[in-house]
């Protein structure tokens, strides 16, 4: 079942030029694809509209080769740049990892999340802490696709390679498909089994 | 209390205040209307030891009078600014949430109720519906959600374009569960505070309407009305006829306003650890 991305046009004002023009993007299921190129390519709104958070002007994204579900949980799940902002600064932690559905304890020692973390705040953790946070939630959601939009580009090294062995380990025991998204050639060639450069690959 | 932080201090400050408010709503309802009777024997008095606030042209006790008056002022702050902020969060969440063509309407309403001067609708309101309590209740609470419904408005955009609101949505939670568990809670602080200050406005608006002869029945004993009879009187040098009752309603409604600034500090986020 890949996910896709059909000749996507994509532009956020309609006097605004177009940031994705003509755009095909495929992964498969058990695929680590990685996305590189500089800044303004349109990285993070290819990654966007995958996950459903904007539709495409033009062309479509199909899963299966269907258009993504509007209700119910997303099979494609992104996870955001900055993990601070992805979760509510009012809730607790567990709260957090249960909007994704059924929180079961056990797991979270594979996630590298320690069970004290679950009754504080967002404010009281550090970014890399917080971002294994949004990792695990959507892993909980049961998402088949997981893209991952720079995640540990705020992370030193030692905390980028422990976040990245929890987001591989799953990726692979799930047999899910991954799309990294990333400035960093090193990493994407370290991680993926195949890598796009937007800024090389002419739109079709 | 040196000893404890600015938050205990807050919350020690909020309880005080909560609690001499409602004292004084207690203590109008329980002063029996024959204290408040008039005997023409006392009339005009200044100032003593029996009556402190001296008594009226009907010789009625002024003291008294005044915190009957104060009772019912703090009900209709209360009530009008309850209702109003309920109002507030009702509007502000539909012109947020609503098309753009709600939008555009709801604030032109605010515009419109913000343009005419409030005193002039609320006389208005309540002399349509016929004066009385009622009639200045309604006239005050549709007339005081427009602030607090356009910075909720403004709260709730800036909310719904964070992005751990479009990952609830992604993680398949309706629109009534975002709004309920991400948007509620964070309007609560903006609720409260913005009630708070609501009250005085409210409760000064009851009085002015009142003194200008358009809000209650000139038998029930209330601030507005006080301070109208003490009119007629004050060219004759009876000067604590206005000077005390009215000083009596500037200290509740100050006490009020330091009691908003407390609850704000207690319920900002970025306070909260101070």
């Amino acid at each position: 079942m890949p996910l896709e991305a059909r000749n996507v046009f994509f532009r956020y004002h309609r006097k605004s030029p177009w940031v994705l023009e003509n755009r095909s993007l495929t992964v498969g299921r058990g695929e680590r694809l990685a996305l590189l190129a500089p800044s303004g390519y349109g990285k993070t709104t290819l990654a966007l509209l995958l996950a459903g958070y904007l539709q495409p002007a033009r062309g479509e994204i199909l899963w299966d080769g269907k258009p993504l579900p509007a209700k119910g949980v997303c099979p494609v799940q992104l996870i955001w740049q900055h993990p601070e902002k992805a979760v509510n600064p009012r809730w607790r932690l567990r709260k957090v990892l249960e909007e994704s559905g059924r929180l079961t304890e056990d797991r979270l020692a594979s996630f590298g999340i320690e069970r004290a973390w679950l009754d504080r705040f967002p404010r009281e953790l550090s970014g890399g802490e917080l971002q294994r946070f949004c990792v695990a939630r959507a892993l909980l959601s049961g998402a088949e696709y997981l893209i991952c939009d720079e995640i540990s580009a705020m992370l030193d090294a030692i905390t980028q390679a422990q976040l990245w062995n929890v987001v591989l380990e799953e990726a692979e025991k799930r047999e899910m498909g991954l799309l990294v998204v990333t400035h960093n050639r090193r990493l994407a060639e370290r991680i993926a089994s195949r890598v796009v450069d937007l800024s090389e690959e002419p739109a079709q | 209390m040196r000893g404890m932080n600015r938050r205990a201090c807050a919350l020690c400050w909020a309880i005080l205040l909560a609690a001499v408010l409602a004292a004084v709503y207690l203590l109008g309802l329980l002063i029996p209307d024959e204290a408040v009777a008039g005997s023409f024997l006392h009339a005009k008095e200044a100032p003593s030891l029996a009556h402190p606030f001296g008594t009226d042209a009907l010789g009625r006790d002024l003291l008294m009078r005044t915190l009957k008056g104060l009772s019912v002022s703090v009900t209709v702050g209360i009530a009008a600014s309850v209702i109003s902020a309920v109002i507030a969060v009702f509007v502000g969440i539909a012109a947020a949430t609503g098309s753009k063509r709600l939008d555009a309407l709801i604030n032109w309403c605010i515009d419109l109720v913000m343009s005419v001067p409030h005193t002039v609708l609320v006389i208005l309101i309540s002399f349509a519906l016929g004066r009385g309590l009622k009639g200045l209740l309604i006239g005050i609470a549709a007339t005081h959600w427009c602030s607090l419904a356009r910075l909720i408005r403004g709260e709730v955009l800036q909310l719904r374009a964070q992005p751990y609101v479009s990952v609830s949505g992604r993680l398949g939670k309706s629109g009534g569960w975002i709004l309920l568990h991400h948007l509620l809670p964070h309007l609560a602080p903006q609720f409260f505070v913005g009630l708070v200050l609501l009250f005085p406005h409210a409760v000064l608006h009851e009085a002015s309407v009142s003194f200008l002869g358009f809000g209650l029945p000139p038998e029930q004993p209330a601030i507005g009305i006080i301070l109208s009879e003490s009119m007629r009187y004050l060219s004759t040098g009876m000067w604590w006829q206005a000077v005390l009752p009215g000083l009596t309603l500037v200290l509740i409604v100050l006490l009020v306003d330091r009691l908003g600034n407390q609850l704000q500090m207690l319920l900002d986020p970025y306070s909260a650890q101070e």
